[in-house]
């Protein structure tokens, strides 16, 4: 009896241990990333959000070398209420000459694209779909005004928020505001993080914003929800952009350089910031960040470089705590003395960020993916970060309700 | 602008009407049913007082449709006395004598009109505290 | 057929009634008649108040009834489910169609079981749901009534009345006699087919009839209601310590007051119009919370009010002892007026809906 006892307790741990394996990805399928491809990000007023997506599409394709895919993820927010279009999985599909494949729409406000990508990995680590592409797409431009500020507040909550008339801004301006009551800090202690964004992104082809900014003039700008600047908020833009994904092995087989998946985790919060339990705190993307750091067996320290959701300079600052760059309330001190620039500790927005390169809010997630995939290929030009082996980018919906955080590393 | 989902709200809007848990006490506005605290039900009705104090404000200058013709607007975040906080515009103050935890108290406004046909929503706004109570 | 006397029409209960509550409303921006006459007169010429009310961007007539309602309830200490009648009178009500009293109703606590309507008659809306209530709690119908007297009222620009058409007005909780703060022992009204002042439907601005809105319409109406309110009681002028007009601008009720007998000092408390405007519906009405926050125990008061089209309404009010505790349960109708932010024509225009925005 004893010993059958025993027999049944390793039989347990020998299955409690393959979970763990299961769950730490050692026998799940690896993913890695096969094609990108991206647009400019800039009003385009002659371009439609299918042409928009099936320009990234078309990149990502090319750049992979194939035409093989086997299901679209589309990562969007706004067609919807300034396009008048949804379904937009099945029109993407065929605009990119893909009918009749599989496809769907993923939302998720602002962390859209990151929640495709998201999306594309999990159809793959799961071994029913080879191929997934998944592409982030915004047409911002269809509205313009006070309309598209009323769409992008759909983000936040409608009954207890946006219908008291906040805003992203004003949501980004009230964290703000008690972030430097609360750490004593002034409105130009967040210069840094504009004045890098501008920095790089003025070497960024594709970038929204070209010029450089100089710190006293992100202070003096007009106000668009006190203390948030227009410098401090990222512009909003047409864009669109796309990336491949398959198993591993067989990236290998396929591109010379395929970048590995090596974390993906996606986490939620609420969406109101009233109902925080601490409001200065991105609960999600800190919960994601480290799922996503343990999945990849890598710590803060070791990654080269994290394209964050700068979409006010408050946010970069929040996320760089949240996700362990910075202890809390010192996230601020990173922009002072170029720790963040593209030789500091940890280089953000390395082309533009949401700050310069744009917002095109759905398809921002997968901006971000691109532009890492460029840094770990070593093929980001005047943007590269030196020897960029690990990478991270983080995604957030509306005020960090959703955080997606993904771990990328490079081939070599 | 949606009918039944503005009426359905009317509780909380026009007398902050949240919860309280039964297990910890916990006051919620707004109300979800179930505590943030200890996750038990909550469904218990709690009437607010209405007093709170300023947690976080901003002044809206890129206003949303809806809320073009009242820019710029002081919105904040309100700390009320039973605990939780609440987003709220604030109203007969200028936005240059707000402060973080400058009193205020609650009042019934106008939050939205539907164009010049359509319904008009009442719900709550925080104004200063202290005139009332100093002049008084 | 025996000859009509005042005692005839005074209107006077079964139960003994007063006013158990009653809250004032004034939002806190003023524009200076002389900023109007710059506008439209160059600045020459007399103007016939010194500044007027002027309700913000987010107040109409059902959000400031909510405030005054509540003033009077915090003063009345009682219970909302109690009150079977919420009664708003206004010339501005914010929907043609669809009551204010239910909003107000609704956000007071009142609801469900209490009747609830809108009252108009130009300004005398106010004063004609004070005396419904009078009669509904007076048969024992009911234990409390909640009658509001609330206005934003438009005048058109450059018209007279753009200087003192204004916002604000009264809430009067209606009661027993025992429990009121001040008991009201009879009423008076008086009622005739005089054109002196209308708004069609639909349209933004009201006419009016200019100097025809003074003798035969003010005047007859506001003498009429009163003369036989004190006939029907055998009161004086001098039996009363205050005396409140319907007050359109800051002369008539001063003239009325003087035709009548009555003293400048015994007006004094209760003339706001010089300060306020002429708030419609609530001019009357918010004139008697003036009166009953500086009021002592056993005071007399005759409140007339004045609606064109038109009529008055007279009231005789004795204040009581409980007064003492209950004005200072709520903020005064002074600190209301004391509230003040000045402002000018342009804003004053974006205020008031004359900016066409589409």
């Amino acid at each position: 009896m004893i010993e059958a006892g025993l027999l049944i307790i390793n039989l347990q741990s020998l299955i409690i241990s393959l979970q763990s394996l299961i769950i730490n990805g050692f026998i799940m399928t690896n993913v890695s990333i096969i094609g990108i491809g991206q647009t400019e990000v800039k009003e385009m007023w002659d371009t439609s959000i299918r042409h928009l997506a099936w320009y990234a599409i078309e990149a990502a394709l090319d750049d992979a070398h194939t035409t093989d895919v086997d299901a679209i993820f589309v990562g969007n927010m706004l067609a919807e209420s300034l396009s008048n279009q949804n379904h937009l999985g099945a029109l993407v599909a065929d605009f990119a000459g893909l009918r009749g494949i599989e496809a769907v729409t993923v939302e998720a406000a602002n962390a859209s694209g990151g929640a495709a990508l998201r999306q594309a990995v999990l159809a793959v680590k799961s071994g029913l779909v080879e191929t997934a592409l998944a592409v982030g797409v915004e047409k911002m431009t269809d509205e313009t005004g006070p309309k598209v500020t009323a769409a992008a507040a759909t983000s936040l909550d409608a009954d207890y928020e946006a219908m008291h008339g906040l805003t992203l801004a004003g949501a980004g301006a009230l964290l703000m505001r008690r972030y430097m009551h609360e750490y004593g800090r002034q409105v130009a202690d967040f210069a840094g993080f504009s004045v890098n964004a501008h920095s790089n992104g003025a070497d960024n082809p594709q970038a929204m914003f070209r010029n450089r900014l100089k710190a006293e003039r992100f202070t003096a700008a007009p106000l668009v929800a006190d203390p948030v600047t227009l410098f401090d908020a990222a512009p909003l833009g047409d864009g669109a952009a796309a990336v491949i994904v398959t198993s591993h092995d067989r990236a290998l087989d396929m591109v010379p350089q395929p970048v590995r998946i090596a974390g993906s985790a996606m986490a939620t919060d609420t969406l109101a910031l009233h109902d925080r339990k601490e409001a200065l705190w991105l609960a999600a993307a800190e919960k994601s960040a480290q799922r996503a750091l343990a999945q990849a067996g890598v710590t803060p320290d070791e990654v080269d470089l994290f394209e964050l959701h700068d979409s006010f300079t408050i946010i970069a600052a929040l996320s760089l705590e949240a996700a362990g760059f910075a202890e809390r309330g010192q996230g601020w001190r990173l922009a002072q003395n170029g720790g963040i620039g593209r030789n500091g500790r940890i280089p953000i927005s390395t082309f533009g960020g949401l700050k310069a390169r744009g917002n095109p809010l759905g398809a921002t997630g997968v901006y971000q993916i691109v532009e890492v995939v460029r840094q770990l290929r070593g093929e980001a030009g005047p943007c590269q970060v030196e020897g960029a082996k690990i990478g991270m980018a983080q995604n957030l919906g509306g005020m960090g309700g959703t955080a997606v955080t993904h771990i990328l590393k490079a081939s070599k | 602008m949606e009918v039944s989902r503005h009426w359905r709200l009317q509780e909380q809007r026009y007398k902050l009407v949240g919860e309280t848990c039964d297990s910890c006490g916990v006051k919620l506005f707004p109300p979800r049913d179930v505590c943030l605290e200890c996750e038990a039900p909550a469904k218990e009705l709690f009437t607010f007082t209405g007093l709170g104090e300023i947690f976080s404000y901003t002044t809206i200058y890129d206003a949303p449709a809806g809320f073009e013709h009242h820019a710029p607007y002081t919105i904040a975040l309100v700390k009320l006395d039973e605990g939780p906080l609440v987003t709220a515009q604030l109203t007969d103050v200028e936005k240059e004598d707000v402060a973080i935890g400058m009193p205020v108290e609650m009042v019934t406004r106008k939050l939205r009109t539907d164009g010049e046909e359509g319904m008009i929503v009442y719900g709550y706004k925080f104004r200063p505290l202290s005139l009332a109570q100093t002049v008084n | 057929m025996n000859e009509y006397t005042p005692q005839q029409g005074l209107m006077k209960p079964n139960l003994d009634v007063g006013i158990v509550g009653y809250g004032a409303y004034v939002p806190r921006y003023r524009i200076p008649a002389k900023e109007i006459s710059k506008m439209w007169t160059g600045g020459v010429g007399g103007v016939p108040i010194q500044e007027k009310a002027v309700n913000g961007l987010d107040e109409d007539v059902v959000t400031m009834s909510i405030e005054a309602a509540r003033n009077a309830l915090d003063r009345g200490q009682i219970n909302p489910r109690d009150i079977r009648a919420v009664w708003v009178g206004s010339e501005s009500h914010p929907y043609a169609v669809k009551p204010s009293s239910t909003t107000v109703a609704e956000a007071i606590g009142a609801v469900p079981n209490t009747q609830a309507a809108d009252w108009e008659f130009a300004c005398k809306a106010g004063t004609e749901a004070m005396q419904a209530a009078i009669a509904f709690v007076g048969s024992g119908m009911a234990r409390y009534a909640l009658s509001i007297g609330m206005d934003t009222a438009q005048g058109r620009p450059g018209d007279a009345l753009e200087y003192t058409a204004a916002a604000g007005g009264a809430a009067i909780l209606i009661g027993l006699a025992e429990e009121a703060v001040a008991v009201i022992n009879g009423s008076y009204s008086f009622v005739t087919d005089t054109p002196d002042f209308w708004r069609r439907a639909h349209a933004n601005y009201p006419s009016h009839g200019d100097r025809f809105t003074g003798e035969p319409a003010y005047f007859k109406h506001v003498m009429g209601a009163a003369e036989a309110l004190m006939e029907a009681l055998e009161r004086m002028a001098a039996d009363y310590d205050w005396a409140v007009f319907h007050q359109p601008n800051a002369k008539f009720p001063q003239r009325v007051a003087k035709m009548l007998g009555f003293t400048p000092e015994q007006i004094a408390p209760g003339l706001l119009s010089p300060r306020i405007g002429n708030t419609y519906s609530g001019s009357t009405m918010i004139g008697l919370t003036a009166v009953l926050d500086v009021a002592e125990p056993g005071d007399r008061i005759l409140m007339v009010s004045y609606g064109s089209g038109a009529g008055s309404d007279a009231f005789d009010i004795r204040v009581t002892d409980r007064i003492e505790a209950a004005r200072d349960r709520a903020m005064k109708t002074e600190t209301y007026i004391s509230r003040r932010t000045e402002i000018n024509y342009a804003t004053y225009s974006r205020f008031r809906d004359k900016l066409k925005m589409s």
